[in-house]
């Protein structure tokens, strides 16, 4: 039986992560993923990520993949692909299958890090062919360049349904509606005000009555719910779709924790079955850590954090590094992970309505209820300010961990100061320079650069755009609000591309003034 | 009812294997070696995997990692294969599985 000082379970973001951290301290650490190829989830997510720099911020996700397997393979980190952990045994002993042969190994210690599950709801229907995880569409979009169906109904509203809402249109499917069951959207605003300027509508409070077809999904009807979420008669709608889509949240995968005796608890805070763990991450049994969703569900930034404490905290377990040094390393990842859990959508806040934001500035009701700000409330946040020429307009109005903005402006016209969380503020005295850096570094798409009044009664708002085909300049067609409902004509003034921008598109459009402040997406329409 | 991407805004022109043929039910279908089965499949329009063993209702893809086993299908002769994470080859023969068998219900 082959023996290691540390065997790691699940080669995502944070079992790389420990990986990385316990090699380069020069333990001998193998990783087992049952999958083809490591990464974890990281390799679907083409969107930038949130936080700051230290956190990778504004990266994409699969970019963040690659160096973090580039990271892996300098420190020397042995993986095992299509190695299948199947038991977790006393004195840390596992048994991996790989094909149709089954192997033991041990370590001295070993690291959990096998991810999270998608949940599920059913419904009458719901085994038919058509109907898939929100993984499912983004492993056949993002993966293998296949489009998940052509007319698709998300049902969820977290950010994983946002998110891959949006990059279902980015991939040319057309997504009918965006429901979910609870009152409020559960994501990340941002993230709904992209999907909903697009003109995707949404349904809270709503869910699915039926999925139809014989052989595969042909529609779906939706219904609203009461607050008991017993549908309310009279109330359904039903949309043409050959895809359903769910993304009704995550679930730790924790059973290997569980069979190896670990202490669990039902936490719903955390998603549900998880193991009590020490601040390090090690649980009730001694050597056995965990660390990333299967210790509770949140982000992969935060993953790869906890996944780095982890590597560090068994270094010291085996005696590899001295109290002082550990120590030393665990803070500044502690201040890391503890800046992205702040914020209204930090863990602890979860199912809490939150009704102001920190700087008392009443929570939009329209995006929580539409996935949009309303023309009415935009104004009351503090990046939305007017003044004369070409100037930053930064709809970001929840607190969430993210401060690309400032760093990257370099005329300092955007600040969040040294709370991350805090909503970025457009500075009144500084000089914007119309770079669109700001624009572009925005993971939420909040950002526009407008100039109200060009002096010939119209004005041009600049947006990120990431779709194809990229209209050409001179291209006529309509401005969309943020409702994603027609507003004005708009014409192409110019699309600028660069290397920094990271294939987000600089769109800038014309439209009459009255506009300005209105006019937040652009579509071509053939007139 | 899925199609292939040409070109993605974000991640451009995917890198894919040699176009292969494969059969499914005796059909001849193209795709891409090395690619999930289930995606070559899902590229043709092709959405029934199997149907269930009781209540002979179909199935498709579900969760597309491997994990749900909704996908099953007869590869190669071999019942149960899941098809979301088995990578496609050239000459393949993939078959509609009914229960466990490729054997159509009486």
């Amino acid at each position: 039986m082959k023996r290691y000082d540390l065997i790691i379970v699940g080669a995502g973001p944070a079992g790389l992560s420990a990986a990385v951290e316990a090699a380069r301290r020069g333990l001998a650490v193998v990783v087992f993923d049952e999958n083809e190829k490591p990464g974890g989830q990281l390799f679907k997510q083409i969107h930038k990520f949130f936080g700051s720099k230290e956190h990778r911020a504004k990266i994409r996700g699969f970019n963040i993949g690659a160096q973090l397997l580039d990271e892996a393979d300098k420190a020397g980190v042995e993986v095992r692909l299509n190695a299948t952990v199947i038991g977790l045994y006393q004195d840390k002993e596992i048994v991996v299958k790989t094909g149709e042969k089954i192997c033991h190994y041990k370590g001295d210690a070993v690291l959990i890090a096998t991810g999270a599950a998608e949940n599920m709801v059913t419904f009458p229907g719901w085994t038919l062919p058509g109907v898939i995880g929100a993984g499912a569409a983004q492993t056949m979009m993002n993966l293998h360049g296949v489009r998940p169906g052509k007319r698709v109904l998300m049902l969820g509203s977290g950010n994983v349904g946002l998110v891959v809402s949006f990059q279902l249109l980015q991939c040319g499917c057309e997504v009918v509606a965006l429901v979910d069951a609870a009152p409020r959207v559960g994501g990340y605003g941002v993230h709904a005000s992209k999907v909903a300027r697009t003109g995707v509508p949404f349904y809270l409070s709503h869910t699915i009555v039926a999925a139809e077809g014989e052989e595969c999904v042909t529609g779906v009807t939706i219904a609203e719910v009461d607050s008991n979420f017993a549908f309310i008669t009279g109330t359904e709608k039903h949309f043409d779709v050959d895809t359903i889509c769910l993304a009704v949240g995550l679930s730790p995968m924790s059973q290997l924790l569980k069979m190896a005796g670990c202490q669990m608890e039902d936490n719903p805070k955390r998603g549900g079955q998880t193991p009590i763990c020490d601040a390090l991450g090690m649980t009730s049994v001694a050597g056995i850590f965990a660390a990333g969703d299967v210790s509770g569900i949140e982000e992969a930034s935060s993953a790869m954090i906890e996944g780095r404490m982890a590597g560090i905290a068994v270094a010291h377990y085996l005696g590899y590094m001295d109290l002082q040094e550990r120590d030393r390393e665990l803070s500044a990842l502690n201040g890391a992970l503890d800046g992205l859990r702040q914020g209204m959508f930090a863990p602890k806040n979860r199912g809490q309505v939150i009704e102001k934001t920190e700087e008392g500035i009443a929570v939009s009701a329209s995006l929580l209820k539409k996935g949009f700000v309303a023309d009415d409330e935009i104004e009351r946040f503090p990046g939305v300010t007017h003044r004369t020429g070409v100037h930053p307009v930064i709809e970001c109005t929840q607190n969430i961990p993210c401060n690309p903005c400032q760093d990257t402006c370099p005329k300092r016209c955007i600040s969040i100061g040294s709370n991350i969380t805090s909503l970025p503020i457009a500075v009144a005295d500084a000089d914007c320079i119309n770079c669109g850096m700001c624009v572009a570094s925005c993971s939420g798409q909040a950002i526009f650069l407008v100039d109200e009044d060009c002096g010939d009664g119209t004005a041009t708002v600049t947006i990120p755009y990431e779709f194809l085909p990229l209209p050409a300049e001179g291209t006529m067609g309509v401005a969309l609000g943020r409702d994603g409902k027609r507003v004005c004509e708009a014409a192409v003034v110019s699309v600028k591309s660069a290397k920094a921008y990271d294939k987000t598109h600089l769109l800038t459009m014309r439209v009459p003034k009255a506009f300005a402040m209105k006019a937040r997406f652009f579509r071509c329409e053939e007139a | 009812m899925g199609e292939r991407i040409a070109e993605h805004p974000i991640l451009g022109v995917l890198e894919k294997g040699e176009t292969v043929t494969f059969t499914f039910d005796g059909k001849t279908v193209e795709g891409c070696a090395g690619e999930p089965i289930a995606a070559a499949l899902k590229a043709a329009g092709l959405m029934v995997h199997r149907y269930t063993q009781k209540e002979h209702k179909p199935r498709g893809i579900f969760c597309a990692i491997g994990r749900c086993t909704d996908c099953v299908m007869v590869v190669d002769g071999v019942p149960n294969v899941r098809t979301c994470i088995t990578p496609l080859r050239a000459g393949m023969i993939v078959q509609t599985q009914y229960g466990v068998s490729a054997e159509p219900f009486k």
